[in-house]
């Protein structure tokens, strides 16, 4: 892990670099998923409560972010995809990255505690400790299953927004959770066969890289199928109306139909352009804003009896 | 007509991106003393 001195940080790095460093585009789902999590509470939330939550759960992820990719500035070096990053680019130093990262993270956990509860500080803490030590750090260079179980780490933001709202954890928070779960592998691994080349490249045990395309496919479709009842459990325990209920059997009946066309598949030669995957990993990124828009609307509109 | 493109001066560069630095940490300073006001306004029921 070195990137020499000599060429890092010729000129201070920007605050568009240090921004950068947080993964806005990541940081987004995780404020929308936080975001519906706490409006699908059964709970009103006081509105500046609720908005410190939402920060501290993004400034959060920001500072996990940043740690992340502190720990990997080598890795991201050897990637076509991520080179251009301000620390394998050089345009940043690594103890910046880092402090930056510790100091986002260490904040947002105190300002959850104060401004909202300890509960939800200690989800968050323990969720940016998952994310930078149990995923990069531990999981990441070690097994191809790293994406199944590092993938709890994305699943949080529901589950402290809940927390946020309802003041405890109860089953609608952990269902939320075990979606998003459930969720990523497919999603990821969809990402991962077509940057194959990459993951191979700098050494990352990605499940297409070590158990092969065949055995990927395979597992994307069992989470798939995994996948559509538990999305359909808010609707059959009660906590959600029907809306909810159509909506998650409709998505995630398409999320299936593209995860069984995936499976079907081989790659044709070097060539192949991969459409089929590229369009299972773009409609995964629509499914989740789509569910969990579905979730919030069904909260505000059908369960209050405004829509029949 | 074209202008001939500025020299680059790495000083001048130097200080542009620290003064853009100092400029996105006195607003995040800002918005933390905001912050702060509002939660302590809610926490004390105000």
């Amino acid at each position: 892990m070195s990137i020499p001195h000599s060429h890092a940080a010729a000129l201070p790095a920007s605050w568009r670099d240090f921004f950068a460093l947080t993964k806005p585009r990541v940081m987004t789902l995780v404020i929308f998923t936080g975001l519906c999590g706490l409006l699908a509470a059964p709970v009103r939330i006081n509105p500046v409560v609720g908005f410190v939550a939402i920060l501290c759960i993004a400034v959060g992820a920001g500072g996990a972010a940043a740690l992340n990719q502190w720990w990997e500035a080598d890795i991201d070096a050897g990637m076509k995809r991520t080179r251009n990053r301000p620390l394998p680019s050089g345009r940043m130093e690594r103890e910046s990255a880092r402090d930056f990262g510790v100091m986002l993270s260490a904040a947002s956990v105190m300002v959850m505690g104060l401004g909202v509860s300890w509960l939800c500080a200690a989800i968050l803490a323990g969720s940016i400790f998952y994310y930078s030590v149990v995923y990069t750090v531990w999981l990441k260079p070690r097994t191809p299953q790293n994406i199944v179980i590092g993938g709890g780490a994305g699943a949080f933001p529901p589950l402290i927004g809940w927390v946020a709202a309802t003041g405890h954890v109860s089953l609608m928070p952990v269902l939320l959770f075990t979606i998003i779960f459930m969720w990523t592998p497919p999603h990821f691994w969809a990402l991962a066969l077509f940057v194959k080349t990459d993951y191979a490249k700098v050494g990352i045990p990605m499940m297409p890289v070590v158990a092969g395309e065949r055995s990927t496919r395979r597992q994307m479709l069992v989470y798939s199928i995994l996948l559509l009842p538990i999305t359909l459990l808010p609707w059959w325990v009660g906590d959600t109306g029907a809306l909810y209920g159509i909506s998650a059997a409709l998505l995630s009946g398409a999320f299936l139909i593209f995860a069984i066309r995936v499976w079907l598949r081989e790659r044709q030669g070097e060539e192949d352009r991969m459409v089929p995957e590229k369009q299972m990993f773009a409609f995964s990124v629509f499914y989740l804003f789509a569910l969990f828009g579905a979730l919030v609307a069904d909260r505000w509109l059908v369960m209050p009896g405004v829509l029949h | 007509m074209t202008d001939k493109p500025e020299p680059f001066d790495p000083a001048e560069e130097r200080r542009r991106i620290i003064a853009g630095r100092n400029k996105a940490l006195g607003l995040t300073l800002l918005a933390c003393v905001v912050l702060f006001f509002a939660i302590t306004m809610v926490k004390m029921n105000l």
